[in-house]
């Protein structure tokens, strides 16, 4: 668990927040520029003192201003992959990489050289300066030095950022792996919906200093708090889901969504595996009756749960699908024809399905599996 | 060489070149520390301190030179102590000059020093601190090579200055030949004798030479050190 309550005030903007978040998984730290993203993380590494506040992390307190805990950042074991990757320009990647390495002699490694390199696929950049390396292999370079200090927190701080989007699908994929093969906590800093929909498990969303709302990824993706902060075309239900059978000839699996099936077009997954997609509420047609004679392949029975008005005349509506909850966007017009209200039986028709990669397993992950 | 230059040139020349290598020896750590106490230290008097290291840029040489003298003669107080406890005799001996030197060199080599020291990316030593160093480790593995570039400028301007220091070194060392008579020296005694004339230009052009290579070599170390930092 790692729990955070700080307060910094600055000149024109305080900071207020708290949250207690599960670990192992990746805490997507989201909220727009300036909502105070950075000022948070760095309080958590040290490199920043609260005002206020206490930072634990599985029960040791880092920080505690009541009773004047301050654990000097160096002494803290928490990795900072910075949005400018900072690496020491008079060192080689390998002189970059080891330089955290060398210096956690005193505890038990759990990450070698080797496995750093292979993992993050540095083994061709080792001999270069830092200046020699794209922005893509720079910052898997500050990934893979946060990582040999053996940290038992990782913080990235928008990592991708400065990356354009091309670099950017190069570096995600490591990201993913790291998550899904080494269990070492990660908070993981972004602007953007779609990387923290990829990454994190557990998702607090920041604005203006204030924590607005904080929860499983699934459970967010349904509040009211989160929809005013992504663009109204991003928003829908997460739903993690079960692959239950496999067509490799036409490229699509099949997901078990609480009652329903869904059939998503995706490659190189395995029965067994569990997969996170996103259903656009904006992707989503409500039907009172089954439909036949339609392209629309995907239809899950469900109840309509809550119906909330939005702007432009159109609604929100929830539909409980055996469990899971889905949300339809619909205009007011097909509403009132329609006559839904909550509690009514209807068909959620599925246009399209957007995978969000694979899902993380919240909990029992293993310990270490590289 | 030896068929170049007199004895007495070449004894010149060598203890130019001494009295400016020990000078800069002496003052470099000094002067880094200094740097470091001016850029990133804030206490009471700061403005006070920055003032007192700049004087010898402004003070006449030969002021500095008679303040030593005062401090370190060998009836001063401090001279007599260290005199008396490691018999160590500063004025008319070659550590004397290479001290007047250094004295009258620092503050450009802290000058040099500090400009590097201001360019290094405060980030950097942060991300060391994440990464487990404490304050003098980041120091000496971080903040110290990002600064070598200033250090080393700062040294080869200092070694290059200190070359041709006159008067302080006169007024602490004297002028004794072979001991403290370095090459600007020995030129203002060519320039006192009646048939000097030929000797002095000599000399100057010897002077001018050996400026003209330490600024060059200066400049190419510095963009070497540059290169290796990936500037």
């Amino acid at each position: 668990m790692l729990r955070v309550s700080l307060l910094k005030r600055r000149t024109g903007f305080t900071l207020a927040a708290s949250f207690a978040a599960p670990t192992p998984g990746v805490i997507g730290l989201f909220g727009r520029s300036g909502s105070g993203k950075t000022t948070l993380i760095d309080m958590i590494a040290g490199l920043l003192p609260p005002d206020e506040g206490e930072v634990q992390l599985t029960g040791s307190v880092l920080t505690d201003t009541q009773r004047h805990i301050a654990v000097a950042p160096e002494r803290r074991r928490i990795g900072y992959v910075f949005q400018d990757s900072r690496l020491f320009p008079h060192l080689s990647v390998a002189g970059n990489l080891s330089y955290g390495e060398k210096r956690a002699r005193a505890v038990s490694h759990y990450i070698r050289f080797e496995e750093v390199v292979e993992l993050l696929g540095l083994g061709p950049l080792l001999a270069r300066r830092p200046h020699q390396l794209s922005g893509g292999e720079r910052q898997r370079v500050a990934l893979g030095r946060a990582l040999l200090s053996q940290p038992q927190l990782l913080l990235l701080d928008e990592p991708l950022a400065s990356l354009d989007v091309a670099r950017r699908e190069e570096v995600l994929p490591y990201l993913e792996r790291l998550r899904d093969w080494l269990s070492i906590p990660m908070v993981y800093v972004s602007h953007q919906f779609d990387e923290v929909l990829r990454l994190a498990t557990y998702l607090v969303l920041l604005e203006h200093g204030e924590v607005l709302a904080a929860g499983r990824v699934d459970e967010m993706s349904l509040r009211p708090e989160l929809r005013a902060v992504v663009a109204p075309d991003l928003v829908g239900a997460v739903l993690d889901g079960l692959v239950t059978a496999v067509d490799t000839a036409g490229g699509t699996v099949e997901l078990a969504i609480g009652s329903g099936k869904l059939q998503v077009s995706l490659r190189e997954v395995t029965a067994g595996a569990r997969v996170r997609v996103q259903l656009l509420a904006r992707d989503i047609i409500l039907a009172t009756e089954p439909i036949h004679g339609l392209s629309v392949r995907n239809a899950l029975r469900g109840t309509v749960t809550e119906i909330t008005p939005e702007e432009a005349a159109s609604v929100l509506v929830k539909v409980d699908v055996g469990g899971p909850i889905v949300l339809a966007r619909i205009t007011e017009g097909a509403r009132a024809a329609l006559r839904l209200a909550p509690g009514d039986a209807v068909w959620a028709l599925v246009k399209a399905v957007s995978t969000r990669g694979h899902a993380f397993r919240l909990f029992g992950a293993p310990a270490r599996a590289l | 060489m030896n068929g170049l230059l007199s004895p007495a040139e070449l004894d010149a020349l060598r203890l130019s070149l001494e009295v400016a290598a020990r000078s800069v020896a002496f003052s470099l750590p000094l002067a880094v520390l200094v740097a470091w106490i001016l850029t990133r230290a804030r206490f009471p008097g700061r403005t006070l301190f920055d003032a007192f290291v700049h004087l010898p840029l402004v003070l006449p040489p030969v002021a500095v030179g008679y303040v030593l003298l005062l401090l370190l003669g060998t009836r001063a107080p401090l001279g007599a102590w260290l005199h008396a406890h490691f018999g160590i005799q500063l004025p008319f001996t070659t550590a004397g000059a290479a001290l007047a030197t250094a004295v009258m060199t620092f503050p450009l080599m802290v000058r040099a020093m500090r400009l590097s020291l201001e360019n290094v990316d405060r980030g950097l030593e942060a991300a060391a601190r994440t990464l487990g160093a404490g304050p003098f480790d980041r120091f000496f593995s971080i903040t110290l090579p990002l600064m070598l570039p200033g250090i080393l400028a700062g040294a080869v301007t200092a070694f290059a200055a200190g070359l041709g220091e006159f008067g302080a070194v006169i007024t602490f060392a004297a002028n004794i030949p072979g001991v403290t008579r370095t090459l600007p020296l020995a030129l203002y005694t060519a320039m006192q004798m009646p048939q000097g004339d030929a000797l002095a230009l000599r000399l100057a052009l010897l002077s001018f030479a050996l400026g003209l290579l330490g600024l060059l070599g200066a400049e190419l170390l510095v963009r070497r050190v540059r290169r290796c930092l990936g500037r």
